[in-house]
């Protein structure tokens, strides 16, 4: 299992030919307290940097993008009622959506954890 | 104020202090401001209408208007400086009492708003009139103000030399009370100075929150450490740019350049009540003729507020009717962090205003329902005293 970031501050944790995708603790901490995601359609094909889904806080929508291209299979619901999942655990119980990895070279042009931590100093 | 160099925005003279407080500084009407501290809007928010949030509004524009020559009667002057302002906006400012303040636009000769600003009557000497206008328009209504003016009086401008703090919420007077404890004798819309350390506090029972508080103004000097005074009191924490938008949205109050802009009428904008009768019945301020013919029902437009189901309708989103066609667009919106939902400001045809009215707002190019609801969406909490003058 690795896990992978964009410079765009999403990370998507791989697991066999599944990614999880969500948004890193850097990522939540800058937009404030989410009160509203839009999951995209499981099913929706995606490529990467396609927008996959929105992010708002009190103040602002962010886009959250595809790091990789494939298919959504599974999207957290647990964040329509609970949108601050996002904000008190980003990287487990706060995940967006899963996505079936089309390619699973795209993964290795992404960021590792030592050059997103040194992109976020 | 000084200026930074990198990106010529000026500072407050609390800029250290929100830095030390680790504030998110952001570029705001020119200036640097804190836009959140570390624990955030929906807590910052909820602690303002809680407890007491303490703001630094010195980008603001706060001045005083003085009559050159006064005759030394209080009422004769007073009249005389309320003619001067009197040709520019809707209000009656003649009709003021002393220490009162009335809230009142700036209009251009097509009626539309210019500014919305707080002009107020001197408690203390006649021919005085402090005036407080927003910070992306001051200069602007200053150069007008000074024109009227001409040599009959003249503008002090107070924002570069001073600091304007905003203390609002439920235990806002709690709070003054220690600091200036006349303070708690003013109503809602009243002004005066006070005495705190042997330095001069203009404090007026104002604000922009839809709470009860306190609108301060401060020497540059002292601003620090009055700063430091109020926060020193654990029912007060310091507020950002972020709440104080969304604590004005759910008060349903109106933010210059976005509710409000050079097209937008009193009338368009609901706020009819700063058109005063008296001016209205003398039909003598800027845009008269279009903004009476407006109040007789020749309005094409009208603000309402919406509540959103599902993701916040932000500035520029279309309103649509039940059916989908388009009639309107949303000003101002976001999430109400008081009542857990979207809500939005927005104008449409006077046909689809009536509370109750099921519409719809286009966000992201999907169609999600709204309703029109009466503003404020939270019930402001002025204090008024009984039979205040």
């Amino acid at each position: 299992m690795t896990t992978k970031f964009t410079p765009d501050h999403e990370y998507i944790r791989v697991e066999g030919s599944t990614g999880i995708v969500g948004i890193t603790p850097y990522a939540q901490e800058a937009l404030g307290d989410i009160v509203f995601v839009e999951l995209p359609s499981v099913g929706k094909v995606l490529k990467k940097g396609d927008e996959a889904a929105v992010v708002e806080s009190v103040k602002a929508a962010s886009e959250i993008y595809a790091p990789v291209s494939g298919t959504v299979t599974e999207v957290n619901d647990a964040l329509t009622g609970n949108p601050g999942l996002i904000n008190s655990d980003p990287e487990a119980a706060g995940w967006i959506y899963k996505i079936a990895i089309a390619d699973a070279g795209e993964i290795d042009s992404l960021l590792d954890s030592d050059a997103y931590a040194e992109l976020t100093l | 104020m000084a200026e930074t160099s990198a990106d010529n925005l000026k500072t407050t003279p609390l800029y250290e202090r929100h830095v030390a407080a680790n504030g998110r500084m952001v570029p705001f009407g020119g200036y640097s401001l804190p836009v959140q501290y570390p624990t955030g809007i929906m807590s910052e928010h909820k602690w303002t209408r809680e407890q007491a949030g303490l703001f630094d509004v010195s980008h603001m524009g706060p001045s005083f208007l003085t009559l050159n020559n006064p005759s030394g009667d209080a009422e004769a002057d007073h009249a005389a400086v309320a003619a001067l302002v009197e040709p520019l906006i809707c209000g009656d400012i003649a009709g003021l009492k002393p220490g009162n303040i009335r809230y009142t636009l700036l209009l251009n000769d097509r009626g539309g708003a210019i500014d919305d600003l707080m002009v107020g009557r001197s408690p203390l000497f006649g021919g005085a009139l402090y005036i407080v206008v927003n910070a992306g328009t001051k200069e602007g209504d200053f150069a007008l103000i000074e024109a009227a003016a001409g040599d009959k009086a003249r503008l002090m401008r107070a924002d570069a030399d001073n600091a304007l703090l905003a203390l609002q919420g439920p235990e806002a007077v709690n709070v003054i009370a220690q600091i200036a404890p006349d303070a708690v004798e003013l109503s809602f819309m009243q002004y005066a100075p006070f005495e705190w350390g042997g330095e001069r506090l203009i404090i007026s029972r104002a604000g922009y929150t839809g709470e009860d508080g306190f609108e301060i103004l401060v020497s540059a000097a002292n601003a620090p450490k009055l700063w430091d005074a109020l926060l020193a009191d654990p029912r007060v924490k310091p507020i950002g740019l972020g709440a104080r938008d969304s604590l004005r949205l759910e008060a349903g109050l109106p933010l210059y350049g976005h509710d409000l802009n050079e097209t937008i009428s009193p009338t368009e904008a609901d706020l009819g009540f700063a058109v005063s009768k008296r001016r209205r019945e003398a039909a003598d301020f800027p845009g008269a003729a279009r903004i009476l013919a407006e109040r007789e029902g020749k309005l094409s437009r009208i603000r309402v507020g919406l509540i959103v189901e599902g993701a916040p309708a932000r500035e520029g989103a279309e309103i649509l009717d039940a059916s989908g066609a388009a009639i309107g667009v949303v000003t101002s919106g976001g999430f109400a962090p008081s009542l857990g939902k979207a809500i939005a400001l927005g104008f449409v045809p006077p046909a689809h205003a009536a509370q109750g009215t099921r519409l719809q707002v286009s966000v992201r190019g999907r169609a999600q329902p709204a309703e029109v609801v009466p503003t404020p969406f939270v019930p402001h909490r002025y204090f008024r005293k009984l039979k205040a003058s």
